[in-house]
């Protein structure tokens, strides 16, 4: 270990001597940090729970790891040697059995779940905490409801290992809506004791507290601080983890989160920029993981509501003056997946993301623009300040090349947590944004970005009637099963997105981080959160 | 009396704070209703969020409320971390005044006899380095100080334990009696924890004292110069006391007033470069928090923050002006 | 009151007489005597020209990006190095000097002008007016500075205007403190006695008579306040709430190019940040300078 050869050199005695030395290196201290993770990320959660209100991505880790589901994914191996979940494999959590009816799914629970204070799991702890997913609004509610659960009436308990998932029409997403974070198992009996009479489900407690069956559970938060959690040693949904214990500390400064790698001092720094990917990459000194992260991409979206993005000349001119490959290399240091240079835009498979046909060439672009009639736009192109890493150097690439086809383009950075009212306005003319949805199926991307209900990701606030068609078509056939219809819609779809393009695609981000060269077992997961249970440490 | 007169000079002050941070605060761009409702929120769901968060009713009305919860001690709850305010404050205040204190320190111990001896020294090039390197200290932007010093000792020397904070994550923290980590490792014995809390505190304390170091100095100089140049000074080198007993016994008392008052202008400096050095070197300060409050539109952090630090300036100002009657007789008899 | 007429500097009218040269030989003693200020008399004409040529002595234009040539170290092409888009950074250096330059005088003018006038107010006219500034200025130095900067930016918008306008707030206490000692001081002079006798009003004896007495005493405080507004607006970008990006300013710069020093690319944040501190190092030092040359009882 780095810290340990620096103390054997006799630089290191004479400086330890003089200066105080970090806890670590006394001997018991050593023993512990080889069973405990250390995890550095830029900022940490806002709330433990993913049912509570305006939980941030980070409170989606700690409700990962710490509650269980009734059903999670298999892992595969990609050609690569990373590991990743496998959206087509489903395997039992808490349920030991699952049995697939026409209109209903029945589970039966592992003998011998227990919560972290004890307590067996049984149906109607899951009973109430799929209730709980399902009325506390916002965003979970959202998310159920997009795998066609939605009613307290769905969940029904046969016996107490027993309960019974009643679908209200044919989805093919019920299934792996119930492997998501959201409708996790939480312990009834102890958040009915800790529930008020404003509070019912107990949203107080669970905030700050775990209240579940899963792998680990945490024992100390300090907000914007760390979070501590410890094996919970009676986990049943699956193989005992390593690790023992796991802190995970915030420290906000990029830089400083580099340093801390390459000194090894700590042992995961997650969600990496390109650039120090890259780079750290180069050096070789760690192990540097990349993914393609699933059902996502950057795009640069239009309102196509008001002038003058409301002209789909325009829309296609912008689309053949920007320059993707400059914008890929500043942005991303080649490490994404270009969603652009395709063969044509009329679709003919189904995979997702998909590339457009569009390329950097100014003159049809100047031409474009010729054509549509309108000249002399001033515009101003947004950015979430929060992903500032990857859009300041795309909005700036942006800006100078829509300068040369006329058109002008302040630009505006929309600090983090404003983004997503920035978004429910719907008036920004011209952004960068990025979307990746859970659910890795291209309709529901398309669910999400293009359809008619408008919804707050539906940037370009496009609405129109075939494509709506067409996304409907598509999820029925899934539900049924029809192959051949579902494959005609999707392309259907997929290919008047890119024809009229509201929105442009300009690549597929992977997901980075760094870890020392004795930790392995990593899985990428949907939810683009780290996953504890799996890591291997020596 | 002089404290109840003072006292009531503060409290327009303390007005004035109150209806500046509500309004500041309400002008954040930003809805928060927005942040609650979660993405794909409906128009009516926002609406609904923001009547129980209050934001709905005209502005005297919130402001009324905000007035009457203060008088409560309740700073409201926070939005991003959901927890009340106040108990957040006053759980990360001693982290900020713990640093802030040992920069301080630190720079009173550099600064001052490094102006006596300019002062002593008077043009020859001693004054010039030392004016020159007290004013460079404060030419660089703090964060960058901050940033230089980790590279310099932490990345490259690997003299500074890890900017992670307070404390190192493997060590445990003191039992809280005080909330400084120092003090509290102290009282009971723990030597391990204060050697580490003492290795995570020089770095940002470093970079703080560096950047206060020129008011001090220039100060503490001008004041010496003054003093030295006076008749009793005079005097007392012509009654033949020697050169260190008029230095520091009787030149040195004297020209600390005006260094005294010049401390609490810089603990004010001090307390706004905070918020960047927190946020370099990852420490659980009020700073940072008001910092990531401040840019989530998260009113009730930002208000808090605010109203403790005019508080704790009044209060630094008032033990000023005692402090000042304790060196100075001269006050005393008129105040 | 005649003998705080006659310890005061020497007023306006009178200094018109004296011969113009006698003022030039003390400030070319000062400047000579003191080569510290020398230095940063020259420093301060080297900026001032970098600002008011800066476009035409740039090579590269500032924001042109180049993709192909990113985060170059320094090299007879790009004496600077290059940023992370490729841009030449001592292209970007030079142009920045004028924005800089040009946010510190604009702070400076306007906390001048409304701190200026409010104190040498409320030390003339006393009473209410004295009363509400005061507690105005108190009000404002209650808060931490940086903090309210940093407010005031969120609440407007992170634009040059804006940046200005909060440095220009968060200065006010200590103009008023300044001016209204100063004007404290001469309300009972000789001179505005005798200005009111001829027959002018208050406003005029404000602005003709005490205005321009105060101002060598100001000007010290200004090249102060410059460097400051510097500073500030350095540590509103790494915040986030500084000028937008593609615009070339140091404080930008340095906090963009902060994150490269680990990584080693330690020109990026080099170069800006030492174009920022020579020229805040040389404000600092030109206050001092100013100090002896307006005023010797005060030399510190």
């Amino acid at each position: 270990m780095k810290r340990r050869d620096f103390l054997k050199s006799a630089s290191g005695l004479a400086i330890g001597a003089t200066f105080p030395l970090p806890a670590i290196l006394s001997p018991a201290r050593a023993d512990a940090r080889s069973e405990t993770l250390l995890v550095v990320t830029e900022g940490g959660p806002n709330n433990l729970d993913i049912h509570g209100v305006g939980t941030n991505r980070p409170g989606y880790e700690t409700s990962w790891n710490c509650y269980d589901r009734l059903i999670s994914h298999e892992t595969k191996a990609l050609p690569d040697g990373t590991m990743s979940y496998d959206r087509d494999k489903f395997k039992g959590e808490l349920a030991e059995d699952m049995n697939l009816g026409d209109m209903s799914v029945t589970f039966k629970l592992k003998k011998g779940a227990k919560f972290h204070d004890g307590a067996p799991v049984t149906a109607s702890d899951v009973k109430w905490s799929l209730d709980r997913a399902v009325t506390v609004g916002g965003f979970p509610t959202v998310q159920m409801k997009a795998g066609s659960l939605a009613d307290k009436e769905q969940f029904v308990v046969v016996d107490e290992r027993t309960i019974r998932i009643d679908f209200a029409r044919k989805d093919r997403l019920t299934l792996p809506d119930l492997a998501v974070i959201v409708p996790g198992v939480y312990n009834s009996g102890l958040l009915k004791k800790k529930a008020t009479e404003k509070d019912p489900w107990a949203m107080e407690y669970t905030k700050s507290n775990t209240a579940g069956s899963g792998a680990y559970k945490v024992v100390s938060w300090k907000p914007g601080v760390e979070v501590v959690y410890e094996r919970h040693d009676d986990w049943v949904g699956g193989k005992l983890p390593q690790i023992r214990r796991v802190i995970w500390r915030t420290v906000p400064s990029q830089g400083n989160r580099r340093a801390l790698m390459e000194r090894g001092d700590a042992d995961i720094s997650f969600d990496l920029s390109s650039k120090d990917t890259f780079e750290m990459k180069k050096e070789g000194r760690l192990a540097i993981v990349s993914h393609p992260i699933g059902n996502g991409m950057y795009s640069v979206d239009m309102n196509v509501k008001n002038p003058p993005f409301d002209n789909p000349k325009v829309r296609q001119a912008v689309a053949y003056a920007l320059p993707y490959q400059k914008i890929m290399d500043a942005a991303m240091f080649g490490l994404a997946n270009p969603l652009f240079g395709g063969a044509s835009n009329d679709i003919t498979d189904i995979t997702w993301p998909a590339k457009t046909a569009y390329v950097n060439d100014m003159a049809k672009a100047k031409a474009l623009m010729a054509e549509s009639g309108a000249s002399g736009i001033d515009t101003t192109i947004s950015y979430d300040l929060g992903a500032g890493d990857i859009c300041e150097p795309i909005s700036v690439l942006v800006q100078e090349s829509l300068a040369q086809i006329g058109i002008k383009t302040a630009i505006n950075k929309v600090p983090g947590a404003n983004w997503r009212s920035e978004m429910a306005k719907k008036t920004m003319p011209l952004m960068i944004n990025f979307f990746s949805g859970w659910l890795d199926y291209p309709e529901y991307f398309f669910f999400w970005c293009y359809s008619g209900q408008n919804a707050i990701f539906n940037t370009p606030s496009y609405v129109n009637a075939d494509m709506d068609a067409l996304i409907d078509g598509a999820r029925t056939a899934a539900a049924i099963g029809d192959k051949e219809k579902y494959a005609k819609d999707v392309e259907g779809f997929i290919s008047k997105a890119y024809r009229e393009v509201p929105r442009i695609p300009l690549f597929q981000p992977f997901l980075n981080l760094a870890m020392q060269k004795n930790i392995s077992g990593y899985v990428y997961w949907f939810h683009r959160q780290l996953d504890y249970r799996s890591i291997v440490k020596g | 009396m002089m404290l109840l007169k003072r006292l009531v000079t503060v409290v327009p002050t303390l007005i004035g704070v109150v209806i500046v941070t509500f309004l500041l605060t309400r002008v954040l761009p930003g809805d928060p209703a927005v942040y609650f409702a979660g993405p794909a929120a409906t128009p009516q769901s926002i609406a609904e969020i923001r009547k129980s968060l209050g934001l709905d009713r005209p502005l005297p009305d919130q402001f009324a409320r905000y007035v009457s919860d203060l008088a409560h001690g309740n700073f409201g709850n926070s939005l991003s971390t959901g927890r009340p305010v106040a108990s957040e404050i006053a759980s990360r205040l001693p982290a900020s005044a713990e640093l802030t204190l040992s920069g301080l320190f630190l720079a009173i111990a550099i600064a001052v006899p490094l102006g006596i001896f300019a002062a002593v020294r008077q043009g020859s090039w001693i004054d010039h380095l030392c004016r020159l390197v007290a004013t460079a200290g404060v030419s660089l932007p703090v964060f960058f100080t901050g940033l230089l010093l980790v590279y310099v000792f932490y990345f490259r020397l690997g003299w500074s334990p890890a900017p992670l904070g307070r404390l190192d994550a493997f060590a445990t923290s003191p039992p809280d009696i005080t909330g400084f980590y120092l003090i509290d490792s102290l009282i009971t014995g723990n030597f391990e924890t204060f050697r580490a809390t003492l290795g995570q505190l020089i770095l940002p304390a470093v970079t703080l004292a560096i950047f206060s170091l020129a008011p001090i100095t220039r100060m503490t100089r001008a004041s010496m110069l003054a003093v030295l140049a006076s008749e009793f000074i005079r005097t007392a080198r012509a009654s033949g006391l020697d050169r260190r007993t008029v230095i520091l016994t009787y030149a040195f008392r004297n020209a600390m007033l005006p260094v005294v008052t010049t401390l609490g202008m810089v603990f004010s400096f001090l307390l706004g470069a905070n918020v960047l050095v927190e946020k370099v070197f990852a420490w659980p300060g009020i700073g940072s928090y008001a910092v990531e409050a401040l840019l989530q539109s998260d009113f009730a952090p930002v208000q808090g923050f605010v109203l403790t630090m005019a508080v704790l300036y009044v209060a630094l100002n008032l033990a000023i002006d005692l402090l000042y009657g304790v060196i100075d007789p001269r006050v005393r008899v008129e105040g | 009151m005649s003998e705080a007429g006659l310890a005061a500097a020497p007023p306006a009218a009178l200094q018109a007489k004296t011969p113009a040269n006698s003022m030039l030989r003390h400030a070319v003693y000062v400047v000579t005597d003191n080569p510290v200020t020398g230095l940063a008399f020259g420093l301060f004409l080297l900026i001032a020209l970098c600002a008011l040529l800066g476009p035409h002595l740039a090579p590269y234009d500032p924001l042109a990006s180049d993709t192909s040539a990113t985060l170059q170290s320094p090299s007879l092409r790009h004496w600077f190095g290059t940023d992370l888009l490729g841009r030449d950074i001592f292209s970007r250096v030079i142009v920045a000097t004028r924005l800089d330059f040009m946010i510190a005088i604009a702070s400076v003018a306007l906390v001048l002008l409304i701190g200026g006038l409010a104190g040498i107010s409320a030390g003339f006219f006393g009473g209410w007016t004295d009363r509400v500034i005061g507690r105005i200025s108190d009000t404002i130095m209650a808060f931490p500075l940086f903090v309210l900067a940093m407010g005031i930016v969120a609440a407007l918008g992170n634009t040059v205007t804006n940046i200005v306008i909060a440095t220009a707030i968060i200065n006010f206490p200590l103009y008023v403190r300044v001016a209204r000692a100063e004007a404290n001081v001469r309300r009972e002079a000789g001179f505005v006695q005798a200005a009111r006798l001829s027959g002018n009003g208050d406003m005029r004896i404000l602005l003709t008579q005490i205005l321009p007495n105060i101002m060598p005493i100001m000007m010290v405080q200004l090249s102060l306040t410059m460097g400051y507004a510097i500073l500030n607006a350095a540590g509103l970008s790494f915040i986030g709430l500084g000028v937008k990006p593609p615009t070339p300013e140091w404080g930008i710069m340095v906090a963009e190019g902060a994150n490269n020093i680990i990584s080693g690319e330690w020109w990026v944040a080099f170069f800006p940040g030492g174009a920022l501190m020579v020229a805040v190092f040389c404000f600092n030092l030109l206050g001092d300078g100013l100090r002896d040359l307006v005023d010797p009882q005060r030399r510190t």
